[in-house]
Formats: structure tokens, C-alpha cells, sequence
């Protein structure tokens, strides 16, 4: 059965990333159809027909966000959301590796549909191959009249302006990264006012992830009513699925939503490593809330189907743990990691990630303690809802669904002072 | 510090006079990648540079995790910890790197040559376990790739 693709429409080769190839494969026709034959409002209609909704984890409409701009304002900016750091997640970094042109187009477009002069790219500090194919990429655009001024003889000009963070997860968070974006520390902003409404330099502003403004040039290619027919009813398309963990075949896969998660573990990743069983499955970035391996049976890749199980498809990374994995131990992995990315701001997620990581390592340790269950919880409670960005609530997120999904054994650990399990994360081959 | 301002004019033809300052981590980083490490005076510089706040600069610095306060060995080795590299075998490539350098995470050889640390997610999930060595991604890292890559740094 061959399905509709946006991403992997071509063999990957020593040049398949530069221009010329791109334009081989029908690059920069969706921006000059754009251009030379729609209105702005024409391009935003397409991208509302297409039903696609954001790749960067919320899912929200993209046509909708774009609605929400603040009219009348004398600029306008829209800044890509590349600062990739969701721990499961990797799929921007492949579209800059492999088609970093993509992205351009559909950012020219979104700036062409939405009166956009300077835009921005915010890309992850570490990302090396990533940041220079990208920055090719722009460089053989601008010679060829695709980018700056009077682009392909039209009046439109625009600029995209490459920011590259410089380690820090919350800055994937949208107002963080205007933040970042003007120079300051990565500190989240309140909501409202709005991006759309006072955003970069307090200014309307649109965020969209990489893969989102990707799937823009094929929407205006093909058309938003064809893209609509692709995938799930709710949020069509096709989308990046990254696997990784305890899986034979980890890697990048592209299907349409509505896709077998079981399909995707054991299909195209070839099933559990080292032969064990599945033991949970966290799908859709480390934040998500996890799930046992009973309660995946009948999920479907889809925004829908993943919420209601009782968990989040994100960003589409799904990670994969084998039966036998120590989750304590998996645990304060996660705890670690956001007490690490905490930026500092909101009391209850400054205090409340160090605290949680704290109780679950002092657990690690076989030093816990009774109530230190009851106390994880009651921290999860105290940060949810109580800070200025979501990093407080994707931090609980995962105490609560590992105590929630596996409590038998973090009981085990406190009452024995060791694991349930072998206590190693890595299967052994 | 003053043989940058030509760097920094360079850089200033990119970006419109009214977002001048979110010129402040490009400006960071361009002297890191020159002088390996930052100090106060380098954001007071580049301030000073920009006529935006000391204090602004001097935020940035203290806050962002890859502008280095301290100096580095000439090698940085970033071992990714996050959830997707733990599960491949993270603690035993640590394990491994701390016996063959001879230093804990956070420290330099004495040599001068390594700098090792332990960084959250590299976006190399489906390549785990991973590391990124000065600014080059290694992926799907055993043992025996590792002696390689450090061997030819040596």
C-alpha cells in the first residue's frame, strides 16, 4: 500500500539536501504558486482546509494560532520553534539534515500568508551538521532569489534570521525562546497576553514547530482538502514518528496518524530488543505520561486515540521499555532531567523538581522513606498549575503516571531497599 | 576583546537596529568560540558593544548551560544521560569514559586534553547511546568506538 508522504519522498544521497535536488523533486513551486497566484488570505484558507495542527506537541490548529494575530500592528515576526530537546524526540533534526529547504519554503510562505518581513529559526546550541546544512541551505536560496529582497521578482521580501540557543530545554517553550530570541534569559512569560497578540519584542507573533511549517509547501502543493484526507478524522496528515529505547530498529518513521502504535514497535522497529516482552511505553516525548503495555493494545497514532488512553501523542517520540526495566531507576532519570532544566522562575518548579528528584534518588539509594510516595504526589499537585510555563506540569507529569502505573514496585524499593528488578536499564544482549 | 568588534560589525549587518539586542547570545557565543571561555568582562564588553543593560549580558552568561564560565580542556566530551541513552547504555560508556581519561564528569584531565560531562538530551534518540565531542555528534557508541574517536584526538 504506498500512502501519501510529505518527508521521506526521496533516496537520501551525498546531495540530496542541497538545492539543486530539491528543486528537482518540485521544491519551491508550492512558494512561486504562493506568490505569483494567491492572496495571503488564500494561503491561510489552504492551511485551514488542511486541518493541520501543530507538531510540536500541543497540536493546536495551525490556521487557528494564525488567526489569532493581533490585526493592525506595523510588524509582524514568526519564529520556528527549533530548539528540539523533548528527550524521545529527533525529528527536526532530520528534516534539517536531509531538506532543510523544506522548511525555508514553508517558512516563506507562512511569512508571505501572515505579512512577515524578518522571521526567525530558534535551533538547538548543540545541533552541528544540523546548523550548517541549515545555513547552506539559506546561503543557496539567497543567491537564487529565494530569500531577501523582491523574492522571484515579486514584492515580497523577507529574511530568516538563524538564533542558536545555547542549552537549555525550557527555551523550546514558545515564550522562553522570545526571550531568548531578545537576548535575555530563557524565563517563560505569562499567558495573556498572547505570542499572537504581544509576542517578540511585543509584537504579534507566530511560533511554529519545524515539521509543522515543513508540511506547508506540500499543503499548498496538493492542496489543504487533499491533505485534510490523509491520516486520523481529527488531525490529518502524516507525521515524524521517532522510536527509541528497547527496540531492534530504532530510528525516524513516517506514517500517516492513525497509524498501530503496536505497528510502529513491532513492525517497523522490528519489536523488543533482546526478545523480552513490553513492559511500558512512553508516547509521545519523556513528559507524556506512561503507559503499561496492556493499555496500548488499541492505540492508534493519532492526537485522539493516545488522550484517550490517558496520555499525550507530544511531539511523537515514542520511547519503548522492556520488561524487566528497573522504574525507579527509569524514574530519576526523568526527575534529574527536570530539575536540571527547571530555568528558576516559579517557586513551586524550582523547588518542587529538585524536591521530587530528591525523594526518587534518595528511593534509588534504598534510603526512602514511609510517605515518600504520598510526598512525591503531593509535590505533583503543588507544581501543577502553579507556574507561569507547562515545564512544571511536564516534570509531574511522569512522577505521577510511573507511581500511578508501576507503584507495586517503588513500594518494593522503599520496604527493601533495592529493585524489584535487576535494576539496570539497558537490556543486556 | 577589541580585535572581535570586526566580528561583531559583521554579524550586526544581519539583524535591524531596533532588535539590536537579540544580538547578545550571538555575541556570547562568538567569543566563546574564540577565547573558550567567558567572563564578566566579556559581558560587560559586549554590553558596552550593544548599549544594552551589564546586567542583561551578564544574566545570559550565567544562565545558559553551553556558555562555559570556566575554562575547558581542549576536547569537550558531552555524554547524553537523558531517558532514550540510559536505556542503551549510558552508565556503562560513562564508566568507561571516567576509567580511560581518568576523571570524574565536570573535570579536565590534567593534560589539559578532555574536558568530560554528562548533558541531557541530544536529540539522538533513535541513534542512542550518544555523544557529542567539541561540536561533532557520535552515535551508536560502544566501548570500542570510543577508544577509536579518543585516539585520534590524542
Amino acid at each position: 500500500m504506498t500512502c501519501d508522504r510529505v518527508f521521506f519522498t526521496f533516496d537520501i544521497t551525498a546531495d540530496s539536501h542541497l538545492l539543486p535536488a530539491y528543486r528537482s523533486r518540485g521544491g519551491y513551486k508550492a512558494l512561486e504558486k504562493s506568490l505569483r497566484e494567491l492572496s495571503p488570505a488564500e494561503v491561510q484558507a489552504e492551511v485551514a482546509a488542511s486541518g493541520l495542527r501543530g507538531r510540536g506537541g500541543a497540536g493546536f490548529p495551525t490556521a487557528t494560532k494564525w488567526s489569532f494575530l493581533a490585526k493592525g500592528a506595523p510588524v509582524y515576526y514568526l519564529c520556528c520553534n527549533a530548539d528540539e530537546g523533548e528527550p524521545g524526540t529527533f525529528k527536526d533534526r532530520w528534516i534539517f539534515e536531509h531538506s532543510p529547504h523544506l522548511l525555508i519554503e514553508g517558512m516563506l510562505i507562512a511569512c508571505y500568508a501572515l505579512g512577515v518581513r524578518h522571521s526567525f529559526i530558534y535551533i538547538r546550541g548543540e545541533f552541528d551538521l544540523s546548523y550548517r546544512r541549515l545555513m547552506h541551505a539559506l546561503d543557496e536560496a539567497r543567491q537564487a532569489g529565494l530569500l531577501g529582497n523582491l523574492i522571484m521578482g515579486t514584492d515580497f521580501s523577507c529574511d530568516i534570521i538563524v538564533q542558536q540557543g545555547a542549552g537549555a530545554y525550557v527555551c523550546g517553550e514558545e515564550s522562553s525562546m522570545l526571550s531568548s530570541i531578545e537576548g535575555l534569559k530563557g524565563y517563560p512569560r505569562n499567558k495573556p497576553p498572547f505570542p499572537a497578540v504581544k509576542g517578540l519584542y511585543q509584537m504579534p507573533t507566530v511560533i511554529n514547530n519545524v515539521e509543522t511549517l515543513s508540511t506547508i509547501p506540500w499543503i499548498l502543493a496538493n492542496g489543504g482538502a487533499a491533505y485534510a484526507k490523509i491520516g486520523a478524522e481529527k488531525n490529518s496528515g502524516t507525521r515524524l514518528f521517532g522510536i527509541s529505547g528497547h527496540v531492534k530498529n530504532p530510528g525516524l518513521y513516517e506514517h500517516e496518524t492513525g497509524y498501530r502504535l503496536k505497528d510502529l514497535i513491532y513492525q517497523d522497529a522490528g519489536g523488543i530488543a533482546g526478545g523480552r516482552a513490553l513492559k511500558a511505553v512512553i508516547p509521545g516525548g519523556s513528559s507524556t505520561p506512561i503507559l503499561r503495555a496492556d493499555e496500548i493494545e488499541n492505540i492508534t497514532l493519532d492526537i485522539e486515540s493516545v488522550a484517550a488512553a490517558g496520555s499525550m501523542l507530544g511531539s511523537g517520540g515514542v520511547i519503548v521499555i522492556a520488561e524487566g526495566t528497573c522504574m525507579v531507576r527509569l524514574l530519576q532519570v526523568l526527575t534529574r532531567f527536570y530539575a536540571h532544566e527547571s530555568c528558576g522562575q516559579c517557586i513551586p518548579c524550582r523547588e518542587g523538581t529538585s524536591w521530587m528528584n530528591k525523594v526518587v534518588t534518595r528511593i534509588l539509594q534504598g534510603k526512602g522513606v514511609a510517605g515518600d510516595l504520598e510526598r512525591l504526589e503531593s509535590i505533583t499537585k503543588g507544581i501543577t498549575g502553579n507556574t507561569v510555563c507547562a515545564l512544571g506540569a511536564a516534570a509531574s507529569m511522569p512522577v505521577a503516571s510511573f507511581l500511578n502505573k508501576f507503584r507495586d514496585e517503588f513500594a518494593y524499593f522503599i520496604e527493601h531497599g533495592r529493585s524489584l528488578n535487576d535494576g539496570r536499564l539497558e537490556v543486556q544482549l | 576583546m577589541s580585535c572581535l568588534t570586526d566580528k561583531f560589525d559583521e554579524l550586526r549587518k544581519i539583524y535591524p537596529e531596533e532588535i539590536k539586542s537579540s544580538m547578545v547570545l550571538p555575541l556570547l557565543q562568538l567569543t566563546l568560540k574564540e577565547k573558550g571561555h567567558l567572563t564578566e568582562s566579556d559581558a560587560i564588553f559586549i554590553a558596552e558593544y550593544l548599549d544594552v543593560p551589564a546586567m542583561q549580558v551578564k544574566e545570559a552568561l550565567t544562565w545558559y548551560s553551553m556558555l562555559y564560565r570556566t575554562p575547558m580542556g581542549r576536547n569537550v566530551v558531552k555524554v547524553c544521560r537523558s531517558i532514550a541513552c540510559a536505556l542503551c547504555g549510558e552508565e556503562r560508556l560513562i564508566g568507561h569514559l571516567t576509567r580511560k581519561l581518568g576523571v570524574q564528569p565536570g573535570c579536565t584531565t590534567p593534560d589539559g586534553k578532555f574536558t568530560l560531562l554528562e548533558v541531557e538530551c541530544l536529540a539522538s534518540c533513535g541513534t542512542a547511546p550518544a555523544m557529542q565531542v567539541n561540536d561533532t555528534y557520535h552515535e551508536q557508541l560502544t566501548e570500542e568506538k570510543i577508544d577509536r574517536i579518543l585516539e585520534e584526538l590524542s
